[in-house]
C-alpha cells in the first residue's frame, strides 16, 4: 500500500537548535498513528511540518505523493488534511452551527458568495446538522461556542475539522484538559466519526498512554528530535527501555497498567 | 438512538425558525418605522434639522463599510477618513474640474478610485492586525492629508475644491435653490442610496463570505485550518469598506459644497471610530444609529457650549465604561428585559 503521508529525512533547525533531526516516517490508509514523546521531543514541530505550516530545513514531506512543504493550512485543507489543536481553538462568539458552517462553506467552495444567504442554504444547513449529530452537538446548534462545556468545546473543535471531509486528520492531544472520564468518550466519538466521515488515517499526538495503547495501530516515539521507535502497540509496550525513555516518570504507573 | 436523534433534531430546527421569524418581523417593523420617519422628516421638521440628516446619511453609509472591517472582520482602522476624503475630492475634481454632472457617475468613479487606492494600502495593512494595522492605516491617512496640502494645484491646498451641484438621474433641478435641492431631491436620493447599500451590506454579512469574515475575527489561526483565506478575505473587506466610505464622502462634500482637507485629517478617522462605538459595533444597525446620534449630539452640544469637544469626549468615555456595546447594546438589553417581564 502506498503511503498517504510520507516524510523522508526531515530536519528542522532554529539557528543552532535542532528541533527535528532526520525524521522519516510514513502513514498508510487505515492507520491510527500515535506520536509520543516527552516535552521538547519535537512532536509539535513535526506536526507543524506535516501540516505544511513549517518548511523543513531539509528533507521532503509528501501528502498523496505531492510535496506539501510549507504550503500552509488553507491549501492543505483543500487537499484533504485537517487539524485540531491541543488547546481548544474555537470561535467564541459563533454558534455551534456557524462554527461547523465555516468549514462546510470552505469545503463546498462557497466562500466567495457575497450575496447568498447562509440561513436559507438548505444543503449547507443539512450538512452542518449532519456533522453536529455525529459529535452529539445537534441539540446545541444555536449555542454560542464560548458557553459550551470544555468537553463540548473540544468536540466542536474536532467536529469543525471533520466538516472539511478530510482524508487525513491530525489531532494534537484531543483530550488534554478533559477529565479522564470524558477522555474515552471523546476518543470513542472520534473513532466513530472517522468511520462515518470516511477518514482514511488519523495522526494522534497524545500524552495519555492509556489512550495510545487502546486506539493506536502504530506508535512513533520521539526524543530530542529523532524517531526513537516506530512499532505496533504490543511491541512498543513490551519494550521497557523505550517506554521508560518516552514516558519517564510515569513508568511505574504504566507498567502496572500493562500488567 | 438515531430515531431519537432525528426527532430531537426536527423540534430543534423548528423552534429557532419560529423565533427567527418573530425576531425578523419585529426588526422589519422597526426598520420600516425608521424609514417612514426619515421619509416624512423633511415635511414636518425645520430645514436646519433636515440638513443635519444628510451628513448622518453619509456617515451611516460610510460606517456600514467601516464596520464590515471593524465589527465583522475584527480590524480597527484609524485611517478610514482617507477613503471618505477620496470620495469628497473625487466629487470635487469630477464636478468642478472635469465638468461631470451625473451623480451616478461621480459615485461610481469616486468609489472605484477609493477601491484602487485601497488595493495597495490594504495589501500592506492586512499583513498586520490589532494596533499595527491601526497605526499603519493611520499613517496612510496622514500621508494623504499631507498630500492634499503639498499638491496645491490639484487639491487647492487648505482651501480645498468647490463641489458643484450634481444632476440626479439626469435631472439638474436648476429651478431649486441650494437648500431646497439638498433637503428635497438630494435628501430622498441619499435615503434610497442608504437603503440599497444597507441591504447589500446586510446580504454580505449574512452570506458565506460574511461567515468567513467573522471566523477570521474570532480566531484567524483556526479559520485558516478550516480553509479560510485569511489575508484575501481581510483585503476584500478592506476594499468594500473603502467603497462605502467614498460614497459617504461624496455625499458629505455635495452637502457642504466643498472638499476640505480636514476631511482627511486623522481626527476625522477618530470620529468614524467614535460613531461606531457610540452606536455599537457588535450590531448591524449600531453604526447607523451611531451616525445619527453623533451628528445630532454634536450639533446640540455645539449650540449649547463652546466646550462641546470636552463633552463629546466625556460621552465616549462613559459609553466605553458603562455601555461597551453602545446604544444598540442598551436597546437590546431593554428589549430582552421587556420581553421577559411580559
Amino acid at each position: 500500500m502506498t503511503a498517504l503521508i510520507e516524510t523522508v529525512g526531515v530536519s528542522k533547525a532554529y539557528g543552532s537548535f535542532v528541533a527535528l533531526d532526520g525524521v522519516s516516517l510514513a502513514v498508510a490508509s487505515g492507520e491510527l498513528l500515535s506520536i509520543v514523546g516527552p516535552n521538547g521531543a519535537g512532536k509539535t514541530t513535526l506536526v507543524n511540518v506535516l501540516t505544511g505550516l513549517l518548511k523543513p530545513t531539509s528533507g521532503t514531506v509528501r501528502f498523496k505523493g505531492q510535496d506539501i512543504a510549507g504550503i500552509g493550512p488553507v491549501l492543505l485543507a483543500k487537499r484533504g488534511m485537517a487539524r485540531a489543536f491541543q488547546l481548544v481553538h474555537i470561535f467564541p462568539a459563533l454558534t455551534v452551527a456557524q462554527t461547523i458552517g465555516v468549514a462546510v462553506v470552505s469545503q463546498a467552495s462557497k466562500s466567495f458568495r457575497l450575496f447568498s444567504s447562509v440561513a436559507t442554504d438548505a444543503a449547507l444547513r443539512s450538512r452542518v446538522r449532519e456533522v453536529a449529530a455525529i459529535f452529539g452537538l445537534d441539540s446545541k446548534l444555536d449555542t454560542e461556542s464560548r458557553l459550551l462545556s470544555q468537553g463540548d468545546k473540544k468536540l466542536l473543535d474536532i467536529a469543525s475539522a471533520f466538516a472539511l471531509t478530510p482524508e487525513v486528520i491530525l489531532l494534537d492531544e484531543p483530550t488534554s484538559g478533559v477529565s479522564s472520564g470524558d477522555k474515552h468518550g471523546i476518543m470513542r466519538t472520534l473513532m466513530e466519526a472517522a468511520k462515518q466521515a470516511g477518514v482514511q488515517a488519523i495522526i494522534l499526538v497524545e500524552h495519555d498512554m492509556d489512550l495510545v495503547a487502546q486506539y493506536s495501530t502504530r506508535i512513533v516515539a520521539m526524543k530530542e528530535g529523532k524517531v526513537l521507535a516506530d512499532l505496533p502497540p504490543n511491541e512498543f509496550f513490551n519494550d521497557p527501555a523505550i517506554v521508560a525513555a518516552v514516558v519517564g516518570k510515569l513508568v511505574g504507573k504504566m507498567s502496572r497498567r500493562a500488567v | 438512538m438515531s430515531v431519537n436523534g432525528l426527532s430531537a433534531e426536527a423540534t430543534n430546527s423548528k423552534e429557532p425558525r419560529a423565533n427567527r421569524l418573530r425576531r425578523h418581523s419585529a426588526l422589519l417593523v422597526i426598520v420600516m418605522t425608521a424609514l417612514i420617519v426619515l421619509a416624512l422628516f423633511p415635511i414636518f421638521a425645520q430645514p436646519y434639522y433636515v440638513t443635519l440628516v444628510l451628513p448622518a446619511f453619509a456617515y451611516a453609509i460610510a460606517l456600514l463599510g467601516f464596520n464590515l472591517l471593524f465589527g465583522y472582520t475584527g480590524l480597527l482602522s484609524f485611517g478610514h477618513a482617507l477613503f471618505v476624503a477620496l470620495g469628497a475630492y473625487g466629487a470635487a475634481v469630477l464636478s468642478s474640474k472635469l465638468g461631470v454632472k451625473s451623480f451616478e457617475v461621480i459615485l461610481l468613479v469616486s468609489g472605484l478610485t477609493a477601491v484602487a487606492v485601497a488595493i495597495p494600502v490594504g495589501l500592506l495593512a492586512v499583513r498586520y492586525v490589532r494596533i499595527f494595522f491601526g497605526i499603519l492605516t493611520l499613517a496612510f491617512g496622514m500621508l494623504f492629508h499631507s498630500f492634499l496640502f503639498k499638491f496645491y494645484d490639484i487639491t487647492g491646498g487648505d482651501t480645498g475644491i468647490r463641489v458643484l451641484r450634481p444632476a440626479l438621474l439626469g435631472n439638474e433641478f436648476s429651478e431649486l435653490d441650494k437648500t431646497t435641492f439638498l433637503i428635497g431631491p438630494f435628501y430622498y436620493y441619499c435615503l434610497v442610496l442608504l437603503v440599497v447599500l444597507g441591504f447589500v451590506m446586510w446580504c454580505i454579512v449574512h452570506s458565506p463570505f460574511g461567515l468567513h469574515l467573522t471566523a477570521i475575527r474570532e480566531n484567524p489561526r483556526k479559520a485558516e485550518y478550516l480553509g479560510v483565506r485569511v489575508r484575501t478575505f481581510r483585503l476584500a473587506a478592506f476594499l468594500i469598506s473603502a467603497f462605502y466610505c467614498a460614497v459617504g464622502g461624496v455625499i458629505l462634500a455635495i452637502n457642504t459644497g466643498q472638499a476640505d482637507p480636514e476631511t482627511a485629517y486623522w481626527t476625522h478617522s477618530g470620529e468614524l471610530v467614535f460613531m461606531t462605538v457610540l452606536g455599537g459595533f457588535a450590531n448591524f444597525f449600531g453604526p447607523l444609529v451611531g451616525a445619527f446620534v453623533f451628528i445630532f449630539l454634536k450639533s446640540e452640544l455645539m449650540s449649547l457650549t463652546q466646550y462641546w469637544r470636552f463633552f463629546l469626549g466625556v460621552t465616549l468615555a462613559l459609553i466605553v465604561i458603562l455601555f461597551p456595546r453602545g446604544v444598540m447594546g442598551v436597546a437590546q438589553d431593554l428589549w430582552s428585559k421587556m420581553k421577559r417581564t411580559q
